[in-house]
């Protein structure tokens, strides 16, 4: 039993992968089939009007135009879905230049979850739906922190998670992870003042980093001295010390070393 | 004459002790350390740890207090966000001086796993730090460990040291 053999020659040139992300298949549209979901979203389509709904893996998700937000989910309570249990929003600005906001719905009475979803513009305005459900209150709030959504009539649309001064909303896939110029400074910027960004210096995001003139925290990595003696600026030459110790092995000499340009 | 008068010279010494000023204060200094409390995420859990009855942090004379006037020592134990950094700084100058800083954890010394955005890599950044306790999280052991070591640092510098220039301001 031998495996097939194949050529293995060019495996170092080879990527092993040519989507650096994964991204995932766009789940099917289904039908709805559930009667009472049915019965509830064709009463939602005579009311509102331009609805589309579908089953995506047994979840019903309407969509409806983003001025009639607020109207259609209070038709929804109306209709027995009476919790709200979260909403928030999703970025597509990259792909549709769109935002979507999301809201789950649970009626406790008829047994059914419910997404009713809104396609908004980047910073465009909606409806607040606070006075309707109290968790609604908290939720826009984070919804505007971390995407820059406004909902109109809240009755305190300010930061929540971040810092009130904070710039950007940083669940934007545009927003980089280790943060932007203004992240980066801001407890100096804060507490400091600009002017002490230089002595204090960038943070340290690369946790593999080797300060060799740092005296103060570690050692004095190449800068090596003998005991008592001054600290130098010239790097210590480091040699193999051993001469000749082991037959088979030649003395390591920086002048003969040779850097290769490519990988062979 | 009293018959029964003790010889001091042969059992001992005499009931003398001598020492200087600068022992005497950083003794009384070092085996009272108030740790001002600051617990942040999963390293205040093992701080917590450290004062309860298994581990005793008492012992060294170490109480924990919630209050930065009566406190000389501020463990920082845990991530430090952006946001929660003004603060850190303003407890730490509400404090009185002498006063030293304890940096508890990877998150309190680097950042730790949150590269990101909102946390502070390293919370000497914002305020002078005297010991680093490393580990994620640090067992309560290494929290006492550190104490002796602030303990030993105190005894050994003098009482009326010239508190130095914090390091940015």
């Amino acid at each position: 039993m031998f495996r097939p053999y194949t050529p293995k020659g060019d495996v170092q040139k080879k990527p092993y992968h040519t989507d650096r992300f994964y991204v995932p298949k766009e789940i099917a549209q289904e039908p709805i089939t559930d009667e009472i979901v049915k019965d509830d979203l064709e009463k939602l389509e005579r009311a509102i009007g331009d609805t589309k709904s579908f089953f995506m893996r047994n979840e019903a998700i309407v969509y409806v135009p983003a001025p009639k937000n607020k109207e259609a989910l209070a038709l929804l309570r109306s209709l027995g879905y009476e919790q709200l249990m979260e909403l928030s929003a999703i970025d597509y600005l990259a792909t549709r230049g769109e935002l979507e906001v999301f809201y789950e719905l649970l009626s406790a009475v008829k047994n059914r979850r419910l997404r009713l979803k809104v396609v908004i513009k980047e910073k465009e305005a909606i409806e607040s739906v606070a006075d309707m459900w109290r968790s609604a209150n908290w939720s826009e709030r984070e919804c505007y922190d971390m995407f820059g959504v406004i909902f109109n009539n809240h009755p305190r649309l300010s930061r929540i998670l971040m810092p009130d001064d904070w710039n950007g909303h940083p669940l934007l896939r545009s927003y980089p992870l280790q943060g932007d110029e203004f992240a980066r400074w801001y407890e100096v910027d804060k507490i400091y003042g600009k002017e002490f960004r230089e002595k204090i210096g960038e943070e340290n995001r690369d946790p593999a980093r080797v300060d060799r003139n740092d005296t103060r925290n570690f050692a004095r990595l190449g800068y090596e001295v003998g005991v008592g003696e001054a600290p130098k600026d010239e790097i210590t030459p480091i040699k193999y010390v051993e001469k000749r110790s082991i037959v088979l092995y030649d003395d390591f000499d920086p002048q003969k070393q040779k850097v290769l340009d490519k990988r062979k | 004459m009293a018959k029964h008068q003790i010889d001091y010279l042969s059992s001992g010494g005499l009931p003398i002790a001598l020492t200087t000023v600068d022992k005497l204060v950083n003794w009384g200094r070092s085996n009272s350390l108030w740790f001002l409390t600051y617990g942040l995420a999963c390293c205040a859990i093992e701080m917590m740890a450290s004062g309860g009855g298994r581990f005793d942090f008492d012992r060294l004379g170490t109480i924990f207090r919630a209050s930065p006037r009566q406190a000389e020592v501020m463990c920082i134990a845990g991530t430090v966000s952006k946001k929660h950094a003004p603060f850190v700084r303003r407890l730490y100058d509400q404090m009185a001086e002498p006063k030293w800083v304890i940096s508890m954890g990877s998150c309190a010394n680097t950042g730790g796993l949150f590269n990101t955005y909102a946390t502070v890599q390293g919370v000497d950044r914002i305020i002078p730090v005297d010991i680093y306790l490393p580990g994620c999280a640090p067992r309560p052991d290494t929290l006492i460990y550190a104490a002796m070591m602030l303990q030993r640092k105190i005894r050994s510098e003098p009482m009326n040291r010239k508190i130095s220039a914090k390091r940015f301001v």
